[in-house]
């Protein structure tokens, strides 16, 4: 359906003679650049369509149905998502999660990832061993993470309780459902920060020195030059993070299910998605209906958003 | 690609790094600060590789916060043979390096075409890239599964005959889920770039792949640098795919190798620790080999206004 529109164009461009400035553009194509681009583009848009978005649709398809894996696929229509909305109790739990997450990566951790970022730009000594630092959380992996939080919030073991003086009335971080989920959102923070910096670090290099040079010169303080010069300048990248924050907090999955599965105050919607697809009750039509709700409203953010960047680019 | 692209860094950046301030009393504000922050952020690390020098019994008694009595490395020494990591590590790198290769390269092109042409249905495809990566993993896993076991393969290219339990299959659904998260960083970085230098290269009657891979490319090096990092630990880290579309427990990458370190009615996370770190060790040294690349500026001035 991709490659198709474009080897359409492919000989309009040289058949007309004159045509509107995309058609100018593509006429310059010789027969070999149209065999790079249909090659290069239809391989990742191939794979994408055969192995993302043809089983999202039968995910779609199986939200409607009761299967389980093992009985014939029967038809149910919306009484799944009328379960998850009414009596589904986790649900709306997982949404608050969710929400909680979003605003603790966007509010916070995506902040502090941009400070940390713009002060190790500032040509300091050691900047790469500050980075390496804030990095490392990143690359663990959900073992780790797990074992982690327990060193830090176990109840009886952990490094928290003693640091805090609390080893004679300890506090249970991780077995509180009123507690454990900010908790983990600390484990979050932690680890999306260094995520936000590598990002915004690659990004600060693309800001031209010049344009700070010429705002001080001009008599800007620090934070003028920072709000008004380089923040404005890094919007690709902003928006590269907002989306990414977005993403991260709607799929956040690891520290939790590393932490005791996601159950117990700390249900979020891709464990739940997890729990009736892989989990043993193997509810797959359920929690495929769980898993639409979560696609389907990440994709109306994604869709604003592109079409928006797009039409700046046309413009 | 690197050729180009040196001179012209090392051009702009050397006389930023020459003009060296006298250190103000808010510089030493600033390191103190990153000091402290850098501090926090290793606490837990170093809390965990210490557990892993100290003997489990020894935790239990004292709690992970207290004066060592015994240290030593035995338990690394224990994960190394133990969990046969040699042979885990090896079956991560044959799915992870030609899985970050790809899913760069596919994913650079596409961003280069999408960002350069008039291509029809641009939103579209971006679109498709973008939302597929959204998407939480356990979304495909049932028909994922089901296709995998349906789709035959010759034997040399995979020993169970189908795309189920074998290499190939595992770098397909890596490339395809990481590709569409690439295409959209490097389309949002992209966009920045001038479109004048490719006009210029069209001028001089460059192709479509000479404009991609000796124009665009050099100068996308700092992302590049910055998602091929990220990349490896997205793809290193994976245990998801690994646990659903493969069978051969020798086959399993390292991550999920590590399991075997967990006891059936007992684990002793003491010795889990230092597996940990051992299996973290390759993810941070790609991180510092590839540091350089987005650290040590590339500063063209692709946004002078």
């Amino acid at each position: 359906m991709t490659s198709s529109p474009l080897t359409a164009a492919a000989p309009a461009t040289s058949t007309s003679p004159v045509g509107g400035r995309r058609r100018r553009r593509l006429r310059r194509f010789t027969r070999r650049d149209v065999g790079v681009l249909a090659v290069l583009l239809g391989i990742p848009v191939a794979l994408d369509l055969a192995l993302i978005w043809a089983t999202t649709i039968a995910s779609i398809g199986l939200s409607f149905t009761s299967y389980n894996g093992v009985t014939a696929i029967k038809w149910v229509g919306w009484r799944n998502y009328d379960q998850i909305f009414t009596i589904y109790e986790p649900f709306w739990r997982a949404v608050r999660n969710n929400l909680l997450w979003l605003g603790t990566l966007g509010l916070i951790a995506t902040p502090l990832g941009l400070f940390l970022a713009y002060l190790l730009d500032k040509n300091i000594r050691l900047t790469r061993v500050y980075q390496s630092l804030f990095y490392m959380p990143v690359v663990l992996s959900l073992a780790v993470v797990g074992f982690i939080a327990q060193l830090v919030y176990s109840r009886d073991h952990g490094a928290l309780n003693v640091l805090l003086g609390r080893a004679d009335h300890p506090t249970d971080w991780l077995g509180d459902p009123n507690i454990n989920i900010w908790a983990v959102l600390v484990a979050a923070i932690w680890r999306h920060t260094g995520y936000v910096m590598v990002l915004y670090l690659a990004g600060l290099k693309a800001v031209d020195p010049a344009l700070k040079e010429a705002a001080v010169i001009d008599g800007a303080n620090e934070r003028q030059v920072f709000f008004q010069v380089i923040f404005p300048t890094l919007r690709p990248i902003n928006i590269i993070v907002l989306v990414i924050t977005v993403i991260e907090a709607l799929r956040a999955f690891d520290i939790v299910y590393a932490i005791n599965s996601g159950r117990n105050g700390l249900e979020l919607l891709s464990v739940l998605v997890t729990q009736n697809i892989v989990g043993e009750a193997s509810r797959i039509g359920f929690g495929s209906a769980i898993a639409v709700i979560l696609l389907t409203t990440s994709t109306g953010f994604v869709i604003a958003y592109l079409t928006q960047i797009v039409r700046e680019d046309r413009s | 690609m690197t050729a180009l692209a040196t001179p012209v860094a090392g051009g702009v950046d050397a006389p930023a790094r020459r003009n060296r301030r006298p250190i103000r009393p808010a510089r030493i504000l600033l390191y103190a600060f990153l000091t402290a922050m850098a501090l926090g952020w290793l606490g837990p690390l170093l809390l965990a590789a210490y557990a892993s020098l100290r003997p489990y019994q020894e935790t239990a008694k004292y709690g992970y916060f207290s004066w060592p009595h015994k240290l030593s490395l035995d338990y690394y020494k224990q994960a190394w043979s133990g969990a046969d990591l040699p042979h885990y590590f090896r079956n991560t790198f044959v799915i992870t390096v030609p899985a970050v290769v790809l899913t760069l390269f596919l994913a650079s092109f596409v961003a280069f075409a999408l960002s350069r042409f008039a291509i029809p249905g641009r939103t579209m495809l971006l679109v498709m890239f973008t939302a597929g990566n959204l998407l939480p993993p356990q979304v495909i896993v049932t028909p994922l599964y089901t296709a995998y076991t349906k789709i035959p393969l010759p034997e040399w290219m995979s020993s169970s005959l189908s795309l189920y339990d074998s290499y190939i299959g595992l770098v397909a659904i890596h490339v395809a889920f990481q590709t569409g998260f690439c295409v959209f960083v490097l389309y949002n970085y992209m966009r920045t770039i001038p479109v004048e230098l490719n006009e210029a290269a069209l001028v001089d009657g460059a192709s479509v792949w000479r404009q991609y891979w000796q124009v665009i490319l050099p100068l996308t090096r700092p992302a590049l640098g910055a998602l091929a990092t990220l990349e490896f630990t997205f793809i290193y880290n994976d245990f998801l795919w690994a646990l659903v579309l493969m069978s051969s427990g020798d086959k399993l990458p390292v991550t999920s190798a590590l399991n075997n370190l967990r006891g059936q009615f007992f684990t002793d996370y003491n010795l889990l620790a230092a597996g940990s770190v051992l299996v973290a060790l390759p993810t941070l040294i790609v991180f510092f080999a590839l540091q350089k690349q987005f650290v040590s500026g590339l500063t063209l001035g692709a946004n002078k206004g």
